[in-house]
């Protein structure tokens, strides 16, 4: 074992993880775990609050300057293109941003020049004339590359929004590095293992082999970029960090890194505290770091997480209704051991809501089960209450199936760190899918290129008669799912090939093992409308209102009938019905590249917009109205209550929406129990009366 | 044997210990001016007839939600339906649910004593709503009596039910220092009391007399703030320890 190795991991617990590449098992053999309170947390350091309000600062002028403070115009962004940036050279304790200088947002193309070109000007700058010219003449982008290949009828299923959000102009995201290799390993132990596998990765020179060997080449060249990243920063990451800080800006330059080279929908950075928290640990019990320094370091990097930021279209922000980057860390859980994955650091990840103030990014994710140590959920509850800015997610469940080194990345989608990827497939909306049903493959809305309906789906037979019949309907919905989900997964087939072809996530994919899972993520939005309807149909009467060109676009809902989100069985069955239906006919195509499908039903935001691109429903929703947010119940249609409510979701099965099953959830405080300055909850006469009698 | 229940709520965390399943009877004698549930006035003014089986039912479905809670019956006056409510609790109590009785106590009378009695053999808590503590205030204010209210706590004292006392403090009607002592002065003679629970009057059932096209009589009363409830509780509070001292001494 080299020298470096030798000094850098002293004090640890050895095993397989020093002969491969196994950040598991150092963290099962070293770390601590931690059942005590929040009281030996840190306040922030004055370098820490000054560096913060300049930060914010910043983040004034950005907003002041309408949305972007600078945007790199000539520089293409890659792993080390641009020379070190700084907010406060002398104050940061964590360096490393995306380009030269504090919020300047980066020009990546490889995704598509459009998109660049169209983020720039909308906030009045322009890309280089050059670069336009590059990007449009000898480097085709992955935008180009899906247009080149997309059927009419794809681009019809586009154009009328029966499938939405799909990532064929921007960068796919949803991968998640295992950042913290770079801090254990260093990166030159990384590239003589990724040497290794391409060396092994030989034989019959099929496509297949090809590709990969291609791929781990390019994963080298972005390792050894990354190299040269950081050595701009002054710092020589080849070999494993020595102590807490180096690990903290090693596993940060690997993330930076990341952002630098992609631009996408999700930048999640994995499951970092409980790693950190060991090399932390390791100083503070060698006396050469104090707690006040190491929750330094830990607001620096979070600091800087809150940092990130890409150049985006307004019409991307309005699908995510805002800017969102989605650095998801995932926080806790338990061990296949039983040993709770709490750290003290789980505990200083989120005390930075407290020294730095609320914010929506990182995307800090408590891993929720209900064997936490209870300290840790008393002082997750506090800070939710004060802060409610972290999200929580059932480790109960995913445990069993990723394990115990899973992160998530986005919001819900849940997969094993530097062994498992997604590729991410926004989603299918199933409302519209209803009504193309009723009309044969009709849009219910009028294009206003065409000034008429546009026949998007196959022409099956349409519904007639006035009223809807349930069996009919099914069976009509049935079939027009089978053709959503063929065309939906060909789609991304499509997408993710030429995302693999010409956007590439090198050094996010050298940061995982060679033979990864890689999981089809497809999703699902309108799942409330969908059942509320086909319940509406069942249990009452729906009468089919026909415009001048006989299409349905409107209902008279006569009578009333069940809704989902009122555990009721009637309406939560054809839920849960739909839900298993889609699914199976989403596994029954073929996926790129041996993907696993899986679905969500988990539209946050983008719900908005996907209403607005839908017709009339038979539920009684309007045209336009929002859809409901991922799996939730329509607004208001929920009577009995938060627990109700959540029960309907519940039943919804996840092996069938293993990526994720969101529930927004909003609650007044004085919902969730008596004030105690009200309520005098612990009146105990007799012991009133002892105390008189004393007196 | 069937019930008229207005409605349900799964996840009640305001209506007794816990997180409890609350089941709104419907019906009630009373016309209480603040009333925010004036829908569930008249009887028969909804046709929702639930079965103690499938109100049990709907709470298994929920009850792992319900941490440190259980059965909660309100309304309306779930005293109305005596032995519709008796066979819910008596089921209840079977399968080791908590029941709280959220009350105002109106429909007791020694005659139905035993009634009453074996009610109580299967209620852990009774929240009772003491509307008003002067008689004549309590019959401008509901147009009943208080006379039967203030008997039964003194039965539910006799019987060693545990009891929490309601009480809405409303600007103009029960924000009045000399009542609100009076109020104190009595509960601190209830040795069974396990809890004060003072509510400040607000204004978010206006919109179901508009609904129900009934007039809103208190329209116009500006909600009771946090500060004027603090202010009352503190006033309870000491009417209680005044009793208790007399209660001493004699």
């Amino acid at each position: 074992m080299a020298e470096t190795m030798v000094n850098a991991w002293e004090g640890f617990v050895g095993g397989a993880w020093e002969t491969s590449i196994d950040v598991r098992d150092f963290i099962q053999k070293n770390y601590t775990p931690y059942e005590g309170d929040e009281s030996f947390l840190a306040e922030p350091t004055e370098a820490t609050k000054t560096l913060w309000s300049e930060v914010m600062d910043l983040f004034q002028k950005e907003r002041e300057n309408g949305g972007v403070l600078d945007m790199d115009t000539k520089i293409v962004s890659t792993v080390d293109s641009h020379d070190a940036g700084y907010i406060h050279k002398e104050l940061e304790k964590i360096v490393g941003l995306q380009t030269d200088k504090p919020l300047k947002r980066s020009l990546q193309p490889f995704g598509g020049i459009r998109m660049a070109e169209t983020a720039c000007e909308s906030y009045g700058y322009k890309v280089d004339p050059e670069i336009s010219y590059i990007f449009k003449h000898y480097r085709k982008t992955h935008n180009e590359g899906v247009f080149d290949v997309y059927t009419p009828e794809m681009r019809a299923a586009r154009h009328n929004a029966i499938i939405t959000g799909l990532p064929d102009a921007y960068g796919r995201g949803r991968i998640i590095g295992d950042y913290r290799r770079v801090a254990l390993y260093g990166v030159d132990r990384l590239i003589e293992d990724k040497n290794y596998q391409k060396a092994v990765t030989c034989g019959t020179m099929t496509e297949e082999k090809i590709r990969l060997r291609e791929e781990l080449a390019d994963q080298i060249k972005a390792l050894k970029a990354l190299k040269n990243m950081a050595a701009k920063y002054g710092y020589d990451i080849s070999g494993p960090a020595t102590n807490a800080h180096e690990a903290i800006q090693w596993t940060y330059f690997a993330y930076l890194g990341a952002v630098k080279d992609q631009n996408g929908a999700a930048m999640s950075l994995g499951r970092t505290s409980t790693f950190l928290d060991i090399y932390i640990q390791r100083d503070l019990d060698n006396g050469t770091l104090t707690e006040e320094q190491a929750q330094e370091y830990i607001d620096h990097f979070i600091m800087k997480l809150r940092m990130v930021k890409f150049a985006r279209t307004p019409e991307y922000n309005s699908l995510f209704s805002g800017d969102p980057q989605w650095v998801t860390e995932s926080i806790g859980g338990m061990g296949i051991d039983g040993r709770t994955l709490v750290t003290k650091n789980s505990f200083r990840y989120l005390h930075t809501l407290e020294n730095l103030g609320t914010a929506p990014e990182p995307n800090l994710t408590v891993l929720w089960s209900k064997r936490l140590p209870s300290a840790f959920k008393h002082y997750c509850a506090k800070l939710s209450i004060n802060t409610s800015s972290f999200q929580y997610e059932n480790d109960d469940l995913m445990r069993v199936t990723h394990g115990d080194d899973y992160a998530i990345a986005c919001c819900v989608s849940s997969m094993r760190v530097g062994k498992e990827m997604q590729f991410f497939g926004a989603r299918a909306n199933l409302a519209k899918c209803l009504l193309y049903a009723i009309n044969g493959g009709v849009d219910e809305r009028i294009d206003p290129k065409t000034g008429k309906h546009n026949q998007v789906g196959p022409k099956y037979r349409k519904v007639e008669g006035d009223y809807l019949d349930y069996d009919d309907v099914m069976e009509k919905y049935t079939d027009m799912m089978a053709w959503l989900a063929k065309l939906y997964v060909d789609t991304l087939n499509c997408i993710h090939y030429m995302h693999d072809k010409y956007c590439y996530e090198a050094l996010q994919m050298a940061l995982h093992d060679r033979d990864v899972k890689r999981y089809f993520a497809t999703g699902i939005a309108g799942m409330s409308v969908v059942a509320d309807s086909l319940s509406a149909i069942k249990y009452a009467k729906v009468k089919c209102v026909r415009d001048e060109y006989g299409v349905v676009t409107d209902f008279e809902v006569e009578g009333d009938f069940p809704k989902y989100g009122n555990n009721d069985d009637r309406v939560d069955k054809i839920a849960v019905e739909i839900l298993d239906k889609f699914m199976d006919m989403i596994r029954s195509n073929y996926c790129y590249r041996g993907g696993v499908p899986t679905t969500s039903i988990l539209t946050i935001t983008s719900n908005v917009v996907y209403g607005k691109k839908t017709g009339n429903t038979p539920d009684g929703r309007k045209k336009g109205q929002p859809l409901a947010p991922g799996a939730n119940p329509m607004h208001g249609r929920d009577t009995h209550g938060a627990a109700a409510s959540l029960a309907s979701v519940a039943k919804l099965p996840w092996k069938n929406a293993q990526d994720g099953i969101s529930n927004t959830f909003t609650i007044i405080p004085d919902a969730l129990g008596k004030d105690s300055a009200v309520f005098a909850g612990d009146i105990d006469i007799a012991s009133i009366r002892e105390a008189m009698e004393k007196e | 044997m069937e019930g008229h229940i207005h409605s349900t709520e799964s996840f009640g965390t305001v209506d007794g210990p816990g997180i409890r399943f609350v089941i709104f009877f419907q019906g009630c004698p009373m016309r209480c001016l603040y009333c925010h549930n004036p829908d569930t006035w008249e009887p028969g003014g909804i046709n929702n007839l639930r079965t103690v089986e499938s109100l049990l039912k709907e709470y298994e479905g929920v009850k792992s939600f319900l941490h440190g809670g259980g059965i909660t019956a309100t309304g309306g006056e779930p005293l109305l339906q005596m032995e519709f409510l008796t066979e819910l609790f008596e089921k209840a109590k079977k399968r080791g649910i908590h029941t709280c009785l959220d009350t105002s106590g109106i429909t007791f009378r020694e005659e139905n004593r035993a009634a009453f009695d074996r009610l109580m053999e299967s209620t852990d808590l009774v929240m009772l709503d003491i509307k008003h503590i002067d008689p004549d205030e309590h019959l401008k204010l509901t147009k009943q009596p208080n006379t039967q209210i203030l008997a039964f706590a003194e039965y539910l004292k006799e019987k060693k039910i545990d009891v929490w006392i309601r009480h809405v403090v409303v600007p103009g009607i029960t924000l009045n220092e000399k009542y609100l002592y009076e109020l104190g002065y009595f509960i601190g003679g209830l040795d069974n009391l396990k809890a004060l629970d003072v509510l400040p009057y607000h204004t978010m059932g206006e919109v179901k007399y508009e609904n129900l096209g009934i007039p809103y009589p208190l329209h116009g009363i500006e909600p009771a703030t946090k500060e004027q409830a603090i202010e009352a509780k503190g006033i309870i509070m000491e009417g209680l320890k005044a009793r208790i001292r007399d209660d001493m001494n004699k």
